[in-house]
């Protein structure tokens, strides 16, 4: 689109816009798959779901279950084609087959007239467990050499020797738990027959392509018999990447086997039950510096908890390797993870995609040298940043080429006054023996692109009409995050058209075929710059008509502004005569448009360049603890993210506070926990809990970087702006391990690990005090002191 | 007796005769009348995309309005109410509400999914008129959760939401709706019968003991807060109920020198205000418990009948040393409250009797009260522990000490041998400190998801020496609310 200058009064990116749904979604109008009219004779899907973590199945009795409605019952025997539903390698089923994997997976399904029924009915069958030795955590899987898939290693230098040689070395350990999604709508799919066999689905999913190809597998059809249709997601985060596609295949077997539309809607013990959820690790490091905090050599192994079944946990502990460096140079450095079989659900994406685990890894070892020798943390982090032309290349070989930290770490650190607070905090502490405060900076860096090389390309279908309105497809799903809107506004920055005259649509694997999920926080990136080709190929076609019809030689400049078409600073005529006038003489109007990541190149092992680029952000974090409870509050928190140029900046401005109240979520207070029987039991809000709005720090100050531009020529200089800010929270974890420090006056660092529930915080307290089971009495002294 | 159910949708009046009386409120409106803007988040009442606004008569020529959760309210509750949903809130012309419009201005939606819950929570604050500060704010929405947000624009649409010109028309025809719906006041009992479940809702005690005499096994409703789970989570089939909510008895607050007699279909929110002036940390627990949807509809007596071992009256009652009042065929009788915990699940209740009121004592003005409440998160969560002290000195020396727990044992409890160490002896820190290492040895708390059992005793101990700072030295920091509130 060399031609056009698209830049003028009202500019269709760059600018503040609401959500294009904000209005429905606050009128209550916004439809939902549950909410979409009923089409006749629908019928409502329940799947039994098993009560052991591992058992064999020695009879699964079905018959009762017939009768009371029940038009079909559909059990892993009468598949016909295939149970494995696994994304990438096989493993993740639709029903456990004569074995029982985890507690809570399904046996088989049930429609019925109502939910109702369909759960009675399933609850009327006969299982005959014999149990299994379960494996029910990654300690458990690390002892019995559980891989589920093979172990990867990188390595760099010789860290071994670099510890040895440093003068000062620690070794140790830290747990990071996973974290359940919550989206606010659960999983649901319906299904909804066609003629010659074919399948509508409706499914609430960040990845209709996935669900296309997997219903059509599943159901023994062609990928052009199934198509999928996903208008918005209420929520997802990851949760919704490739865990929608069981509850469609099963909405799907059932509509096949009755010929009637089925809805397959988990209420939410059973979808926080039988769906997978953020990785939880463990991670063991070596780590030798100098006496100034400079690390020379370290060693990580990180154990990831898979579950019972790959899903994408390749990927994932990649990523988590990716990002065991966070934002520091680590010059002799081996990184080794482990990914592990157990009996517990298969877990999966989750905004940060491994990624924020490895880096609480590294920033827990940050923390453990900075109290070893005595210094600030921040000192320390700071110390070990990456250069800016040198100490520049990651563990897995690409180079750090716009690291923009030291500037915006500097700039965060003078707006939060993290100094002279500091002192503050140290003040306080020393004159109150019972509440503690605590402060940390934590920096983010985060890699941008599906590791997945393949991934990484996205299509778009633009239609304008004579009318001069327009309808934008995309293969981005909308969950909430605003890409659809920042699409459409890239469409009507290229037609230089009011925004309200680009529909959009639902996404539709009839209108743009072999997408990607949405997901890596690539959404915009991809999408936007596949509707961008799209648009400029229109445009493109409209030149020539332009130039011809109104007399405009080719080396004047035509601009698509202020619906309409300029020439030189002259009105040719308004966008939509433009498009008629295209019409009549007979010119295409509508476009696919195509986009592909450059610069990727990903070695065998991973290494290379795995990103197109670095998105940055920092976050000054202060709590203050009851060191008699463990309780805490966290009471400010400032942070500075970069977004490069916002494409929107109050949809980015959304992700950035969003995703770090999340990210508290995770470190704090969202606390996954299974019984002896491997039993989640925190599989609803009243048990598992998910920040509320008093959580909301009291003093919350967010910014966008306003430096900030892509050095890549990614759409319109922005970045991507998902994940990243959910790593913004690990600030809090460390602003809660400074609390803890200082009971002990700074001497030991706290063994607090992630999620720092209350009980994490008061246990770590008396850990710090050396008094473990004492109580007040043994700490009194110190405190006194 | 009246045998079908009337109610304002809007302001248009609904009869329903043939309805299962424990269908919910959401599924009527979602399944029966599509109407879709009201979500199901967990159908527990803990997510608050189900938030609805009920309205009754104030007895004063207007309406009085309130938050509640769908998801668990049973349809024949709406008798003789209005119930407004999302769908209700634009003006006559289609204008949005001014909290839609704040929540769209600022931001306030994502993914949309629990949005219209958090409209009607912020329309119900908006009846309540007054500009709201951040405090109230927080409490009015605890109970909806938002997974996209991080609600900073949410509550800074609850901060705008009176800068917008409205002539609110729910409030504009207050008169007339509480004049409609005083028209369909009961004098009787309402009895519904569907496929062999019955549901009863007297409307005096007297009613309320004929009811019980004929199905003395039936299951008592009040608020709903507990039973709505029994169908929508445990699945069960509640084949008679008998709904308290009605009752005028049971709605009255007595208040004299000597204490104060809460009827037991009085709610939490009803209750906030008397109890929170008389025991500042008890207002200060109450307006932790829960949400402002559940305190709307739970009720005290509710919560003491059903004998949560982690419900969170139960241990500051215990300590305060409230009595309880239970009537039924043979009578009332009167029990110290922790008498009627007998174990997990076990309580001191007869069949046909019913919980009438519970009495608690005013504090003398040499005693100190304090109550403290542990949990995951801080608003809207059931706590791991729960204490209660109650303590009159003399001359440094303890006279009287009564304790309450929660969360440590079977059932909410007092720990007499930590009272028995306690009482005469100093109030100091050895003193105090003999009181930890009783109260650690008697309790018995167990390990799950919300704590274990290390933490549960731990804390224990340490809240008792935190009453004991807070008794002995007045200006000590102990807690991190007033903390976070000061900085």
């Amino acid at each position: 689109m060399s031609e056009t200058d698209t830049r003028r009064g009202n500019p269709g990116v760059n600018v503040a816009r609401p959500h294009d749904s904000a209005h429905k979604h606050v009128s209550g109008s916004a439809r939902y798959v549950d909410d979409l009219p009923e089409p006749r004779e629908l019928l409502h899907a329940y799947a039994r779901l098993a009560e052991r973590a591992h058992a064999r199945i020695n009879r699964l009795d079905v018959s009762a279950v017939d009768g009371g409605g029940v038009a079909a019952v559909v059990t892993p025997e009468g598949l016909g084609t295939t149970n494995d539903i696994g994304p990438v390698f096989p493993g993740d089923q639709v029903f456990a087959d004569g074995e029982v994997l985890f507690y809570g997976q399904p046996l088989f399904a049930v429609a019925a007239g109502s939910i109702d029924a369909a759960r009675r009915a399933a609850m009327r069958a006969e299982v005959d467990y014999e149990d299994l030795p379960a494996i029910l955590d990654v300690d458990a899987a690390l002892d019995a050499d559980a891989d589920l898939l093979a172990p990867k290693r990188w390595r760099r230098g010789e860290p071994e020797a670099a510890i040895e040689a440093a003068p000062h070395h620690l070794e140790g350990r830290t747990y990071v738990g996973g974290q359940e999604h919550f989206y606010l709508e659960g999983q649901v799919a319906m299904a909804v027959p066609q003629e010659d066999g074919d399948m509508l689905v409706y499914s609430s999913t960040q990845h209709p392509s996935e669900v296309q190809h997997l219903v059509a597998k599943v159901l023994g059809l062609p990928d052009h018999a199934v198509t999928v249709e996903t208008r918005r997601m209420g929520g997802a985060f990851g949760g919704k990447e490739t865990q929608g596609a069981q509850i469609a295949v099963i909405a799907a077997l059932l509509a096949q086997r009755t010929g009637r539309p089925v809805k397959y809607r988990l209420d939410r013990d059973d979808d926080m039950t039988m769906t997978g959820k953020r990785h939880d690790l463990r991670i063991d490091y070596r780590v030798g510096f100098d006496d100034d905090g400079r690390i020379r050599g370290i060693t990580f192994m990180q154990a990831v908890r898979c579950g019972y079944a790959p899903d994408l946990s390749h990927s994932v502990s990649d990523r988590a390797m990716y990002h065991a460096d966070n934002a520091y140079f680590l010059e002799n450095v081996e990184i080794t993870s482990r990914r592990l079989r157990t009996n517990t659900v298969s877990n999966t994406a989750f905004r940060g995609f491994g990624g924020p685990q490895g880096m609480v890894g590294m920033e827990h070892v940050i923390e453990e040298i900075a109290r070893e020798l005595g210094l600030d943390p921040l000192a320390v982090r700071r110390r070990n940043l990456y250069g800016v032309d040198e100490r520049n290349i990651t563990p897995y070989g690409m180079t750090v080429e716009d690291n923009i930290l030291p500037e915006l770490l500097g700039e965060l650190e003078t707006s939060s006054e993290y100094a002279r607070r500091r002192e503050a905090v140290r003040a306080y502490n020393a004159a109150s023996p019972w509440l503690k405060k605590g402060i940390a900076v934590t920096p983010v860096k985060f890699g941008i692109s599906f590791t997945a090389k393949h991934l990484n390309q996205a299509g778009a279908l633009v239609l304008v009409y004579q009318d001069g309105s327009v309808q934008l497809n995309h293969g981005g799903t909308e969950m909430g995050q605003g890409l659809h809107i920042k699409v459409a506004q890239v469409v009507a920055e290229v037609f230089g058209i009011d925004l309200e005259r680009v529909r959009i649509t639902a996404t539709h694997t009839g209108k743009v075929p072999n997408t990607s999920p949405t997901a890596a926080s690539s959404g915009s990136d991809l999408n936007g710059a596949a509707a961008y080709n799209a648009a400029t190929k229109i445009v493109d076609r409209l030149l020539p008509v332009i130039r011809d019809h109104f007399d405009v030689s080719t080396d004047a400049a035509i601009t698509f502004r202020d619906n309409a078409v300029y020439a030189g600073g002259r009105e040719l005529a308004s966008f939509a005569e433009v498009v008629r006038l295209a019409y009549f003489r007979r010119v295409q109007l509508s476009a696919a448009g195509f986009y592909a990541t450059p610069k990727l190149q990903i070695n065998e092992d991973g290494t290379g360049r795995p990103f197109y680029y670095f998105a940055y952000g920092a976050a000054c974090s202060e709590v203050v603890v009851d060191t008699l409870t463990g309780e805490y509050r966290v009471t400010r928190v400032d942070i500075l993210h970069d977004v490069g140029r916002s494409l929107n900046p109050a949809i980015d401005m959304g992700q950035i506070e969003g995703g770090f109240i999340q990210g508290m979520g995770w470190l704090t207070t969202e606390e996954l926990w299974w019984d002896e029987h491997g039993r989640l039991m925190t599989h609803a809000p009243s048990t598992y809990k998910i920040p509320a709005c008093s959580d909301l720090p009291a003093d919350f100050r967010a910014r966008i970087y306003e430096r900030g531009e892509n050095v890549e020529e990614a759409l319109y200089r922005s970045k991507a702006v998902g994940e990243p800010p959910l790593m913004l929270a690990i600030s809090v974890l460390h602003a809660l391990k400074d609390a803890v420090a200082s009971a002990a006056d700074y001497r030991v660092a706290a063994p607090l690990h992630a999620p720092a529930t209350p009980e994490a915080v008061l246990m770590a307290v008396q850990a710090v005090r050396g008094t473990v089971g004492a109580g007040v009495a043994a700490a009194q002294p110190e405190v006194a002191g | 007796m009246t045998d079908s159910v009337r109610f304002l949708f809007g302001h248009e009046m609904r009869e329903l005769r043939d309805v299962d009386p424990t269908r919910t409120v959401l599924q009527w409106l979602r399944e029966d009348q599509y109407a879709t803007g009201t979500k199901e988040g967990c159908a527990e009442g803990d997510c608050g995309a189900c938030t609805v606004v009920l309205g009754e008569p104030d007895g004063e020529g207007g309406m009085r309005y309130r938050a509640v959760n769908a998801c668990i309210l049973f349809v024949p509750v709406l008798d003789g109410r209005q119930l407004l949903t999302v769908e209700h809130l634009a003006g006559a012309d289609g204008a949005m509400h001014p909290v839609q419009r704040a929540m769209v201005d600022h931001h306030g939606s994502q993914c949309g999914f629990c949005t219209p819950g958090f409209v009607m929570s912020l329309f119900a604050l908006y009846l309540e008129g007054g500009r709201p500060d951040r405090q109230r704010i927080n409490d009015t929405l605890a109970g909806n959760l938002c997974r996209c947000t991080g609600y900073r624009p949410i509550v800074d649409a609850a901060l705008a939401m009176h800068d917008y010109p409205w002539d609110d028309p729910v409030r504009a025809r207050a008169a007339g709706t509480a004049e409609r719906l005083t028209a369909l006041r009961r004098t009787d009992t309402l009895a519904l019968a569907w496929q062999g479940r019955r549901y009863f809702a007297p409307v005096s005690a007297d009613g309320l003991a004929r009811v019980l005499g004929e199905h003395p096994d039936a299951t008592l409703l009040a608020g709903g807060t507990d039973v709505g789970l029994w169908v929508t989570k445990r699945h069960m089939d509640l084949d008679t109920v008998v709904h308290v909510g009605d009752v005028a008895e049971l709605h009255g607050i007595h208040e004299d020198a000597d204490g104060v007699a809460i009827g037991a279909a009085v709610t939490h929110g009803e209750a906030l205000d008397v109890l929170g002036r008389r025991f500042p940390d008890f207002g200060e627990l109450l307006r932790r418990f829960a949400s402002v949807q559940i305190r709307n509809s739970g009720t005290l007596g509710g919560n003491i009948a059903n004998g949560s071992p982690i419900g969170d009256s139960m241990p500051v009652l215990i300590a305060l040393g409230a009595r309880l009042t239970l009537n039924g065929p043979d009578g009332r009788r009167e029990m110290p409250i922790e008498d009627y915990f007998i174990d997990y699940g076990r309580q001191d209740r007869r069949p046909g009797e019913f919980v009438e009121r519970v009495w608690i004592p005013a504090l003398g003005g040499d005693e100190h009260f304090r109550c403290y409440k542990i949990s995951k998160r801080f608003d809207q969560d059931i706590s791991a522990v729960c204490a209660a002290f109650r303590l009159r000195l003399s001359d440094g020396r303890v006279v009287a000490i009564r304790t309450g727990f929660g969360g440590v044992a079977a059932t909410p409890r007092r720990a007499p041998r930590t009272e028995r160490e306690l009482t005469g002896a100093a109030w100091d820190e050895a003193g105090v400190r003999r009181g930890e290492a009783a109260l650690a040895a008697e309790l018995t708390p167990i390990t799950d998801m919300r704590a274990s059992r290390e933490y549960r005793r731990l804390v224990a101990a340490q809240l008792l020496h935190k009453f004991y700072i807070e008794t002995t030295d007045p200006q000590a920091r102990t807690r991190v609310l007033a903390e976070e509130a000061a900085s």
